[in-house]
């Protein structure tokens, strides 16, 4: 949900700020001015550390990223009051100047602690950086003082239909932009103050109601978003100049976020938990290891790579049928420990199949390397292709076979959202009894999902088992399943936009910071209990699950219901 | 809306559509319903009345299949296993733009009643052979619209499956179109079609019981089981829950009602059955069971059931007398 910013926060100050009123813009412009000069004189004595900030008048990246907040907040101050005060009427200049301000002024912080703590003290920070952090707190300090004022409702706003798209269109251009950058830089700090970038710009705009504004046109628009999205992922290979380091992240966010849709079916839409789902992944994987053309492959057939798919699948979801018919009938808790164990059975039988105890099906905890790479229709996955004069490796390659496995996934499930059989998940999840008594088929519903969960999550495990060129036991344990689950939780149960952020947050973080992997499931797990404290629904919330974790709050349902006699409309 | 107080005429009597016989519930040492039998035709309506604990709503989910009844039988003139699927398309342009609410007229097939056959005890079956019901405390899915709700009661007349729902083929926009207006058609049958995208946990009380017999209703009912249809309801919103019914019964379905509403049942229905501990004390026509000692009794003497409220038996049974 994005922000909404009534006008009753804004009454009572508005009477106390005007006083400070005259100061307050000038300051702000004194601000930006600040700001933009010191970003253009050097940061840092050291030219070796954050991509070097080290030369006057040629700002490194970090600095141009400080001129971007700058500029921003420029056109937020002229809006307040100036040339461009017809915006003013509709955005909220004033919040947003607040959140870029703050947010800079930490950013800067963040700049000289990373250069004191990279090269000994705080020294070798040149007066370009002190003159940027001096601009950030005037930034900050005008956005405190100007006063909240009482905006016109963005949706009266009549704009011509290529205004919606254009504004989808920067949107997804800026988002492709700051992806490879922040995947481009090798550095931790330099990541961090990008991510502290991204998190002041994103916050401030949504503050300022624009994004809000663009995720409705998002609404009205669903198609466009929808291709501009995938365009966008389709073209973030070809920023790579052939690099497969960042390529090979990438993939495994692809492998994660098409699981975890797989697995938002079953949790999200039928509301069972399953614990165990990356038992699955991890059938649909050993299926394509064991009948693959790798010299360790168990079993003599060697079916063509689509048969193998199909295989992998249904296995998976064979498996699926198997754990769910019995457990399905009783109540979610056995359900989880069911599914749980399952887990378990599975990695269990995966690391004793190695001929001693039985058939050597999966060469017990060596598990099945040397899987060759895919050859599909004569194009080879494993080699470096040119498409035009761009070179793409191998991990690109396997990027948009992935690609196209989670768009699959969420089409499925979307689909299956929109349709009679989401209509009966929904009336399960709200009171199984009377769904029953309407003629809902509950156990052949919940049935269901878990078989469509279990044949994607096959899917996916036969294309990652070719990626990673080897599968062994200990690559599906239990904390597997519960990240999946977690990155579910965190983006919001039953979402598509939430549970792709939710994986890619919980699969980036770990490679781009790896010193904190450490603390990784600390940090996991605090971050969890602060969710579940302050936002159950996820970062990105669907509507009905909103409403389903704030069953008393009358406010909220009576906006949900406003949006949707709109939509009616 | 006119409602006079003298139940209209009622409509042409039909064969029998629910045979229940020595239904009994016993649960452990509790005797909850104890050989009630109650038969029901077409196009007739039922009345349950009785103090309360007196097995009423047992006795129904019994019917239903949401309890397996501990001996008796439950027959139904059930719709064959393979029914032929009903002319979804025609019945939607029978619906022509549903412009004033009180005109709509849905269109009900009522085949000849195939043979009594016994019903399994399992609620979805009994929902696909044609008997749907209402719970006594709405049981409404809250955060859905309404038409999403009465559009969940379509869910057994339906068949779009998970590959014809993922590959969405013109049969699938066919069957989710015709669901969509027939749920539109039901709620303008209730009188709320304008509340179509109003969340049903927003509604006002009133609205809610009347969307839960729409979402009834949409599973194509030969018979509805209306559990205390105007509990907490005031004088106003009675009768026109009493229109309604009246307006159910005249598309040619059977109609079981329990209430407290002494009134409302006796102008209501065509025949009363009175349970009292389990067991049928009375069953007759309205008149009858009305003037029967034994009701007023059952009322007034049973000390246990201290909680009856000024709606209490003796007065409103005096008071409904014509």
């Amino acid at each position: 949900m994005t922000d909404v910013q009534t006008e009753t926060p804004a009454a009572p100050e508005v009477a106390v700020a005007p006083k400070a009123n005259p100061v307050a813009w000038p300051l702000g412009l004194a601000g930006v001015v600040l700001v933009i000069v010191g970003s253009f004189l050097s940061w840092s004595y050291d030219g070796t550390i954050l991509n070097d900030l080290s030369i006057d008048f040629f700002p490194g990246g970090l600095q141009i990223l400080a001129i971007v907040i700058a500029v921003l907040s420029l056109v937020l101050l002229l809006a307040a009051k100036g040339p461009l005060a017809a915006l003013g009427s509709w955005l909220d200049a004033t919040l947003g100047l607040r959140t870029f301000g703050t947010g800079l002024v930490l950013y800067m912080a963040l700049v000289l602690v990373a250069i004191s703590v990279e090269s000994e003290g705080l020294i070798n920070v040149n007066p370009g950086g002190y003159v940027t952090l001096v601009g950030a707190l005037l930034i900050a300090v005008s956005g405190w003082l100007l006063p909240l004022r009482q905006l016109r409702n963005m949706k009266a706003a009549k704009l011509p239909g290529w205004v919606d798209i254009l504004a989808i269109a920067v949107l997804m251009g800026s988002l492709l932009f700051l992806a490879a950058y922040a995947l481009g830089l090798e550095d931790a700090w330099s990541f961090i103050l990008c991510l502290v970038f991204i998190a002041t710009a994103a916050t401030g705009l949504f503050r300022t109601g624009a994004m809000s504004w663009v995720a409705q046109a998002g609404q009205r628009n669903r198609k466009v978003l929808t291709l501009a999205s995938f365009a966008v992922a389709f073209l973030f290979p070809f920023t790579q100049d052939g690099s497969d380091a960042n390529m090979s992240i990438a993939t495994s966010v692809l492998v994660f976020a098409a699981t975890a849709m797989g697995l938002n079916i079953v949790v999200g839409l039928a509301g069972l938990l399953d614990l165990g789902y990356i038992a699955f992944l991890g059938s649909g994987a050993y299926v394509a290891a064991t009948l693959s053309q790798s010299a360790f492959a168990t079993i003599g057939w060697k079916p063509p790579f689509l048969v193998v798919v199909l295989v992998g699948a249904l296995v998976a979801m064979l498996l699926g049928l198997v754990i769910g018919s019995p457990t399905l009938r009783v109540s979610g808790d056995y359900l989880a420990i069911v599914t749980l164990g399952f887990g378990e059975i599975f990695r269990f039988a995966m690391f004793n199949l190695d001929g001693n105890n039985g058939p050597n099906l999966t060469n017990g905890p060596n598990g099945i390397p040397g899987i060759p790479d895919l050859e599909l229709f004569g194009f080879n996955f494993g080699a470096v292709h040119h498409p035009f004069g761009i070179e793409l490796g191998r991990f690109s390659n396997y990027y948009f076979l992935l690609l196209i496995l989670t768009g699959g996934v969420i089409l499925v499930f979307s689909r299956l959202n929109n349709s009679r059989i989401g209509r009966g998940w929904v009336a399960i999840r709200e009171d199984e009894k009377a769904a029953e008594a309407m003629g809902v088929n509950v156990f052949g519903l919940k049935l269901l999902a878990f078989a469509v969960g279990a044949f994607l999550a096959g899917l996916a495990g036969t294309i990652k088992a070719h990626q990673d060129g080897a599968v062994s036991p200990d690559q599906y344990i239990f904390l597997e399943s519960a990240f999946l689950l977690a990155a579910i939780v965190l983006g919001g149960m039953g979402t598509i936009a939430g549970v792709l952020l939710g994986a890619t947050i919980l699969k980036l973080l770990p490679e781009k910071l790896r010193f904190f992997s450490e603390y990784r499931l600390l940090l996991f797990g605090i971050t969890l209990v602060l969710m579940m404290r302050f936002r159950p629904e996820g970062l990105v919330a669907s509507r009905r699950r909103q409403l389903e974790f704030h069953e008393d709050d009358e406010h909220l349902a009576e906006v949900v219901e406003n949006e949707l006699v709109e939509e009616a409309k | 809306m006119t409602v006079t107080d003298a139940p209209p005429a009622a409509a042409a009597v039909g064969g029998t559509v629910l045979e229940a016989s020595g239904v009994t519930m016993r649960f452990g040492g509790l005797l909850a319903v104890n050989n009630v039998n109650l038969t029901v035709r077409e196009g007739e309506i039922v009345g349950l009345i009785g103090p309360n604990g007196a097995g009423k709503t047992t006795f129904f989910n019994c019917l239903t299949g949401l309890y397996k009844p501990t001996s008796g039988q439950v027959r139904f003139a059930g719709v064959p296993r393979k029914a032929p699927k009903p002319p979804k398309r025609k019945r939607v342009k029978k619906a022509p733009s549903a412009a004033a609410v009180d005109a709509v007229t849905v269109a009900v097939q009522v085949p000849s009643l195939p043979k009594l056959s016994p019903l399994p005890p399992k609620p979805r079956a009994v929902v696909r052979a044609g008997m749907a019901r209402t719970f006594q405390n709405i049981r409404l899915f809250a955060n859905m619209t309404a038409l999403e709700n009465v559009m969940v009661g379509r869910y057994s007349r339906t068949s779009a499956g998970a590959i014809t729902s993922v590959l969405r083929g013109p049969k699938f926009r066919r069957e989710e179109a015709a669901t969509r207006a027939r749920a539109q058609e039901l709620l303008d049958f209730v009188g709320l079609g304008k509340s179509t995208e109003h969340l049903a946990r927003n509604m006002p009380y009133g609205d809610q019981r009347r969307l839960e017999i729409a979402r009834a209703l949409a599973t194509d009912p030969k018979l509805i089981l209306l559990d205390e249809p105007t509990a907490g309801m005031n004088p106003q919103e009675t009768k026109q829950a009493m229109d309604l019914i009246f307006k159910i019964r005249d598309l040619g379905l059977s109609v079981v009602v329990i209430e407290h509403d002494m009134r409302f049942i006796f102008t209501l229905c065509d025949r009363v059955l009175c349970l009292v501990r389990g067991e049928t004390l009375v069953e007759g026509t309205p008149g009858e069971v009305q003037s029967d000692p034994r009701v007023i009794e059952a009322y007034i003497g049973s000390g246990e059931d201290d909680d009856e409220d000024d709606d209490g038996p003796q007065d409103v049974v005096e008071e409904a007398k014509p």
